[in-house]
């Protein structure tokens, strides 16, 4: 209970303790935010460090060319680019809807408290599996189970450009499938923090309408977490682009792109984790500068996120 | 389904499957429902091959033997684990404060101005980044300086992975506090600060548990950066810090691949033993933050 | 203070009780095992000395045994070494942040100079490569070079192939098509199984030619991620083929191809048909010398060497001591180990000269 005395207390002017903790928390707080720029551009330097040597031989060679040969000194990265690419708009797709539709069932209120709770660790799991074992996994247990279906959608309709190649093993297929899982739990856990982050009095004024639940869910939920679920979006395809030694194991390292889903293929990623260990002093730089490409196509991906939502938000303000 | 001597309220409260939109509801919900399980079939699956192929190895011996030599019997992990929790409390010594101020920053601080949109890419240019390349960069900056693979470099590696996702859901956490909350603090007479620390932060503690708890996750399961930074030792940790340490995912990569039998079921019984560790820290600290009432 | 807070505490303090306790046990039991006997030569003094080495995947198996197997035999030398590929073994090595490293391709000149010519190439154990293959009703395939240099440049497609047929009369083969496997990450294993290739075909030399990673010809090729990996797209892949080092074979039963040799010969690839190749090779004065294309009637062709790498002069008197006293065990009682891991025991004109050079590294 807080007395008269300690009210006055509580409620007076800044003293100047705290108004020099203020001033100096600030500081602290812009220097972390900046910290984090520095990371990057210290990660950035080092890239470009090595990569600059590579990036003088080669220049815009390297995007289209296909041929990955270290004794010939050849580096071309045109597989890996339009891979990355592939490989992570299906994850995307498929585990963005995956990941949404979790995350609304984890906060609509389909499960009790309990359940929820029970549910949302278990998604959480899928999080904690380390990369290798996905890359085995999907070897030993998700090629196998897909081989059967490749073939069939192979011979009977494999004259459409997705189905137009035998599953011989690793390819697009696996290596999205595997990609999906890997980035669901943070779609999934970011997803159901904006959903939950909706205010409450939202739904309950929608439900007091008379509104069945996916009724709320599509036409109040989703579109006040829209900024939030796009965040999660953008994560989990972030999270798709830097996926390593999964894909190392799964992706195929063909240089060759193919439409086909049951082609093998290989990203930059893939390519960086299969080749570093083994890379002299030019495949090194090589190597940085496929890196770069990548974070280049990260920063890229995102500036296009932000613009479209920054479109797309433009009239939802003030609807806190 | 309304009989005769239930009343019949208007119609749009009715629960009738004859009606088209509650019948709509009940397919969505049976869809969702399908397609969430469907979702975490791979989880299931994943986890009844870590079960099978490595399940029999549990025992407390698994945790106080050290890692055999290639057809060797018995040995353990013991070492790994001991290494993955050291390496774990490391990157989050480096990573929590600087994540979390990071976020504070973004959430409080930064608004729409210039340097916040930049610190916001960044952070997300660096999820995005592959696992690969933070080993590369914690190797080029402190093992080679030092001259020495250690412990402390596995530390830094790791924590440039965790700083991003820890940074935007730490954002997005501080942000989903109603700004009512701090004007009432505000109100009171607390500083900036103090509203921050001491109302906002313990509020969004939940969700910005959920970035970090991810961030560990990946982490932990993540082998590159680990292999150029702390390397592997086959013994106990002897204290230095500046020496190479086990860690359970370079272990999992080391004996997975191996030929004889016994080195990869302990890989497979190593991965069970991350997927509950990583278990067990999050339910720990779920149960040390209790999440808030709604207001 | 809060409930909550306490609760928070109480789980620290819990932690920080069970690492203190972790870490109370590692104390007690440092150097498991044996406890220690009266070892020739292990240093005497208390200090333990930390022997850091790192490199080459393919005969990490044989070097953890016998670390582990030195280990009880002297606890204060504590050696570790981590497979992280002959590259970046090479690298850490030459950066001085390992004490020795592990190579399957050796060093190359340049490397060597990056080195300052501190170093000495010691090979310590050897192994062969095999061609692993998935057909069912098919035992003992028999490959002539045109054959198996033929699938490996995507000229052969399809296993009832005319040239196979000739080497394997008894036998039918199917009409299916070949995937040939290959690695997709840069390996020691490749660098070896494409020289041989380049020893014996000039079209290979003259197409992929020798390398750690080289572009397959072959349309259908795919790539699996390490010797497990390989052989594991072999397993489940109907049709395939694919090279792999022999203990990946050994251990799971895989069928192997018999090739054909510089003789003439269909050999089985055996770890005696391996030590017959390497029996006949002439070690250069450093060390490194190369079995591209065996001669003998025994000789299984794909065979290979693989060196320690260490320095001619170490600062440290009594880290080079512990490191000779451990290589010379290595070559000796080591060597006994060598078979049960499925590697090959040094030749004893081979061992003799190791040992030597092993002697002058101060």
């Amino acid at each position: 209970m807080i007395t008269g005395k300690e009210h006055a207390q509580v409620a007076q002017p800044p003293t100047g303790w705290q108004t020099r903790a203020d001033i100096v928390f600030r500081g602290v707080a812009h220097l972390f935010g900046a910290a984090v720029v520095l990371l990057l551009a210290a990660i950035v330097f080092e890239v470009m460090r090595h990569a600059g040597s590579s990036m003088l031989k080669h220049r815009l060679g390297f995007f289209s060319g296909s041929v990955w040969d270290a004794n010939r000194g050849q580096f071309g990265i045109f597989p890996e680019i339009a891979g990355t690419l592939y490989t992570s708009f299906w994850a995307l797709l498929l585990g963005g809807f995956l990941g949404v539709t979790l995350a609304l069932i984890l906060s609509q209120g389909f499960l009790s408290r309990r359940g929820e709770l029970v549910m949302k660790n278990v998604v959480e799991l899928l999080a904690a599996i380390p990369s290798v074992v996905y890359g085995l996994w999907g070897i030993f247990v998700l090629v196998p189970l897909l081989r059967p279906f490749a073939a069939w959608l192979n011979e009977h309709w494999g004259a459409f450009p997705l189905f137009s190649t035998r599953l011989s093993g690793p390819g697009v297929l696996p290596a999205s499938a595997v990609l999906t899982i890997m980035i669901l739990p943070t779609i999934t856990a970011v997803a159901r923090e904006a959903l939950a982050a909706v205010p409450p009095r939202l739904a309950a004024a929608a439900y007091g309408l008379g509104a069945t639940r996916w009724e709320v869910i599509f036409r109040v939920m989703l579109p006040t977490a829209s900024g939030g679920i796009f965040g999660a979006l953008v994560l989990g395809l972030g999270r798709a682009f830097g996926e390593t030694m999964a894909l190392a194991m799964l992706a195929g390292n063909a240089q060759t792109f193919s439409w086909s889903l049951f082609s093998p293929g290989n990203t930059l990623a893939a390519l960086l984790a299969n080749h570093f260990p083994e890379a002299g002093e030019y495949e090194v730089n090589a190597l940085m500068y496929a890196a770069g490409v990548l974070l280049v196509i990260t920063l890229t991906v995102n500036i296009l996120g932000s613009l479209i939502m920054m479109k797309a938000t433009a009239g939802l303000k003030g609807l806190r | 389904m309304a009989t005769a001597t239930e009343p019949r309220g208007p119609a749009g409260l009715q629960l009738s499957l004859v009606n088209t939109r509650t019948l709509l509801d009940r397919v969505l919900t049976v869809l969702a429902i399908g397609f969430a399980a469907f979702a975490l079939f791979p989880l299931f699956s994943v986890l009844y091959m870590l079960i099978v192929r490595g399940g029999h190895l549990l025992s407390p011996m698994l945790f106080t033997e050290l890692t055999p030599g290639a057809g060797m019997e018995g040995g353990g992990i013991g070492n790994a684990v001991l290494g993955t929790l050291i390496v774990v409390v490391l990157a989050s010594v480096f990573s929590l404060p600087l994540g979390i101020l990071a976020a504070i920053y973004l959430a409080e601080y930064a608004g729409e101005s210039r340097l916040g949109t930049v610190v916001r890419f960044a952070g997300k240019v660096l999820t995005g980044m592959p696992s690969i390349l933070a080993g590369v960069f914690a190797y080029a900056v402190i093992v080679v300086t030092t001259r020495s693979f250690s412990a402390f470099a596995g530390g830094v590696a790791m924590a440039i992975l965790m700083v991003p996702t820890i940074m935007l859901t730490g954002e997005q956490a501080l942000r989903a506090v109603p700004e009512k909350m701090r004007l009432a603090a505000l109100g009171m007479g607390a500083s900036r600060m103090e509203t921050t620390l001491r109302v906002v932060l313990p509020t969004a503690l939940p969700g910005i548990l959920t970035g970090v708890m991810l961030a560990l996750a990946r982490a932990m399961g993540e082998t590159a950066p680990l292999l150029f930074t702390a390397l592997f030792s086959d013994y106990w940790f002897d204290g230095k810090l500046g020496a190479p340490i086990a860690s359970l995912s370079v272990l999992i990569y080391n004996f997975s691949g191996s030929p004889f039998a016994h080195l990869s079921e302990l890989a497979w019984a190593a991965s069970l033993v991350l997927v509950v560790l990583v278990l067990a820290l999050n339910v720990l600290a779920q149960v040390i933050i209790r999440r808030p009432k709604e207001f | 203070m809060h409930r909550s807070d306490r609760h928070l505490l109480r789980a620290l303090l819990a932690l920080l009780g069970a690492v203190l306790f972790l870490l109370g046990c590692n104390k007690g039991s440092s150097g498991q095992g044996a406890p220690a006997a009266s070892s020739a030569a292990a240093p005497a003094a208390d200090t333990t000395i930390t022997l850091q080495g790192s490199g080459a995947s393919f005969p990490a198996p044989l070097y953890s045994r016998w670390f582990r197997e030195y280990g009880t035999k002297n606890p204060n030398v504590r050696v570790n070494y981590q497979a992280t590929g002959s590259g970046a073994g090479i690298k850490a090595f030459t950066a001085g942040q390992t004490d020795f490293g592990a190579s399957d391709a050796a060093m190359t000149d340049d490397e060597i100079k990056a080195a300052q010519g501190n170093v000495v190439l010691l090979p310590m154990t050897a192994g062969h490569i095999v061609l692993a293959y998935n057909l069912p009703d098919v035992k003992d395939l028999k490959l002539s070079r045109e054959a198996y240099t033929g699938i490996f440049l995507g000229e052969i497609t399809k296993w009832n192939d005319p040239k196979l047929a000739k080497a394997n009369p008894s036998v039918k083969l199917p009409a299916t098509d070949i995937t040939p496997i290959n690695r997709s990450d840069g390996s020691g294993t490749t660098f070896v199984f494409t020289q041989h290739l380049s020893a014996v075909s000039e079209k290979w030399k003259a197409g992929p030619g020798t390398g750690k990673s080289v572009t397959w010809p072959a349309k259908a090729a795919v790539g699996g991620a390490k010797n497990d990996g390989v052989a594991a797209l072999i397993q489940r892949t109907p049709g395939s083929i694919g090279y792999i080092e022999f203990v990946y074979a050994a251990t799971s039963n895989q069928p192997v191809a018999w090739l054909e040799n510089k003789a003439g010969k269909f050999v089985a690839p055996t770890p005696e048909a391996a030590a017959a190749a390497l029996a006949h090779v002439e070690l250069p004065e450093d060390l490194r010398a190369w079995v591209t294309d065996p001669t003998g009637d025994d000789a299984y062709p794909i065979a290979t060497y693989t060196w320690v790498l260490a320095k001619k002069k170490y600062g440290d008197k009594s880290k080079s001591d512990a490191l000779k006293t451990l290589l010379k065990w290595c070559l000796g009682d080591g060597q006994k180990l060598s078979n049960e891991l499925h590697f090959l025991p040094l030749p004893e004109s081979v061992t003799s000269r190791v040992l030597k050079a092993v002697d002058g590294i101060e």
